[in-house]
């Protein structure tokens, strides 16, 4: 039983690193960026859900459909203004610079929210279901929903939209992309933008379950690089997998050698994956 | 030796005689300047040498802090607890490198990030050792008086900045230095004429943790109090870049001076805004790499073309 229960609990809460690391992932493949400020997006979506409930009593559904466009045209604007300056600049420049928003905006969070811990608690509460024994609680089940619905829609987006499918050519071939007619800039934009998107989309679930504080943004951007690099770059299914493969050894971890060695594992596990298999369990794709 | 090199040992030469004319502010501000030059110069080696974006800078910083604290905390000498905590720093640091640096660009620079994390937890973890969370309590020296405390950790960490800095010419006049360049600017091809580009940047990154950890050791032993979210703080290996950024990234010289004007713009901003001061590094940064990124030393060299094209 409590396999099972252990099992479960990866699967939702896999989902939800998924989410939190698939906008990450975007970015990372498309502009070839580690976008440091991710963690904070995501913190500052989650502060979006919980001032929203408090002030008009919002549920966090609606404050959903008000973070993707913030959120998009947040992105979208940092990496007109600021990305886009240095984005064929070496690894150090980019990652540093990133670096250097994500103290603004972190900072930024701390004066305005202070570093205290906030918890959204809806009330009523959702309460848990149980079945077979297993007990999951709603609203994570709710979250997980939500999560997966956002990784289908970025999927569809890849997929089916016309400026998706100009992503994945930016990503697969940039120099064929340019020939083609892309215009590479405003495709980072909108990528970078999407990214964004997703990292706001996903802080507002996670104001459902985790406490709230800007404090937790590395924390986030941790759980991002590992589920990366275990799922491989900018792929969708590549995120879910690493998602719910790093729930489980977390999972498993706590439950056979102690809850905090969790993430002394999967960092371990990181730099095995990294050295062994940079490439990730689902190798170098396109978005599929 | 060339003349850049000249004029940073004649800096750092300078610099000891700090303690003839400064109080304990300006003692204290000197300790930190030099550890800020560790570090910087440190990093440069893997970092602005070979290219290697290093991230592992922290890492080693609280590596080293934490090998010294827990041997001084066992009543060992200070005299011998720091060379062991660089000793150990440069083999962990050399073994790790051998595998790590077998990767390049983005994955190099989380692999070394991510350094940090662990070991930051391993520490937090193995709580009867280090005390985990609640830190680590280090005994105060002799206890003779504030000023002959200040002096004696400035001229320490001194020390290490001297043997850093000295370490540094070395290897740039030497053969391991040329190896690094080459790597930096091919590695491929540096592998192919039969140069051991692993044993090069598993010794360079080697190097580059050693002084640190030493540095390390010795802000431990000055602070007195060490935890793990202080010593292995990640802007530990943002700060190193932002001031080789500044001055100027390969060069010594420029490192040293990026170390000195960035530890004076903290202090004025630490002084005037304390709320806000990590925002205001952050926009430092940003204006930084988006106005200047080759350094106050292309400054000099854009203002002569700039006067030689308007006489």
């Amino acid at each position: 039983m409590l396999a099972a229960q252990v099992l479960i609990n990866a699967l939702v809460l896999g989902c939800l690193y998924a989410c939190i690391a698939i906008g990450f992932s975007l970015v990372w493949g498309v502009l070839n960026v580690i976008n440091l400020i991710h963690g904070s997006f995501i913190v500052l979506g989650a502060y979006l859900a919980w001032g929203l409930y408090q002030s008009l009593h919002l549920s966090p559904w609606y404050a959903l459909v008000i973070a993707a466009p913030l959120f998009f045209c947040l992105g979208y604007i940092v990496q007109r203004v600021v990305l886009n300056r240095v984005i064929t600049a070496p690894v150090l420049v980019t990652l540093t610079l990133t670096f250097g928003l994500d103290l603004i905006l972190n900072n930024a969070m701390i004066y305005f929210f202070k570093a205290d811990y906030r918890k959204l608690t809806l009330s009523p509460p959702m309460g848990s279901v149980s079945l077979f024994g297993v007990v999951v609680p709603v609203d994570r089940l709710l979250a997980t929903a939500f999560a997966l619905a956002l990784t289908g829609i970025l999927y569809l987006i890849l997929r089916r939209l016309k400026v998706g499918r100009a992503i994945v050519a930016v990503r697969l071939d940039r120099d064929a992309a340019v020939l083609m007619g892309v215009n590479v800039k405003s495709i980072y934009a909108i990528a970078f933008g999407l990214g964004a998107a997703l990292a706001g989309c996903a802080g507002v679930l996670m104001a459902l379950i985790f406490p709230i504080s800007p404090l937790t943004s590395s924390a986030y951007l941790g759980k991002a690089f590992v589920v990366c690099v275990l799922g491989g770059l900018g792929s969708v299914s590549g995120a879910l997998a690493g998602g719910i493969l790093l729930a489980l050894i977390e999972g498993i971890g706590s439950a056979t050698i102690g809850p905090a060695h969790a993430t002394t594992l999967s960092f371990i596990l990181l730099i095995v994956f990294l050295i062994l298999r940079p490439q990730g369990l689902l190798g170098r794709r396109g978005f599929e | 030796m060339t003349r850049s090199n000249v004029i940073l040992l004649t800096i750092v030469v300078l610099i000891a005689t700090l303690p003839l004319f400064g109080g304990a502010y300006a003692l204290r501000l000197g300790t930190i300047a030099c550890m800020y030059a560790i570090l910087a110069l440190s990093w440069n080696v893997v970092g602005g040498l070979a290219g290697y974006p290093s991230f592992a800078t922290a890492a080693f910083f609280g590596f080293g802090a934490y090998t010294c604290g827990v041997l001084l905390s066992r009543d060992v000498s200070m005299a011998f607890a720091v060379p062991v905590a660089g000793i150990a720093s440069f083999v962990l640091a050399a073994s790790l490198g051998a595998a790590l640096l077998r990767l390049r660009g983005h994955y190099f620079a989380i692999a070394s990030l991510s350094l940090i994390e662990v070991f930051r937890e391993l520490v937090n973890n193995a709580t009867d050792l280090t005390g985990g969370g609640m830190g680590l309590n280090i005994p105060l020296g002799a206890g003779s008086g504030v000023m002959t405390d200040a002096t004696f950790y400035f001229v320490s960490m001194w020390g290490v900045l001297l043997a850093t800095t000295l370490m540094v010419i070395i290897v740039g006049g030497s053969k391991l230095g040329f190896g690094l360049a080459c790597i930096r600017q091919n590695e491929t091809a540096a592998n192919m004429i039969g140069l051991n580009a692993t044993l090069y940047k598993s010794v360079a990154f080697g190097l580059s943790a050693c002084f640190v950890g030493a540095a390390g050791g010795i802000y431990a032993a000055w602070v007195h109090y060490i935890d793990p979210s202080d010593v292995f703080d990640i802007l530990y290996s943002v700060k190193p870049i932002v001031m080789a950024l500044i001055g100027g990234l390969g060069s010594p010289l420029g490192v040293l001076l990026g170390a000195f004007v960035y530890l004076g713009l903290e202090e004025v901003v630490w002084r005037n805004y304390i709320q806000i001061h990590s925002g205001v590094l952050g926009v430092l940064i940003v204006l930084l790499l988006l106005f200047l990124p080759h350094g106050l030393m292309s400054v000099r060299s854009r203002l002569l073309a700039w006067r030689l094209k308007h006489v």
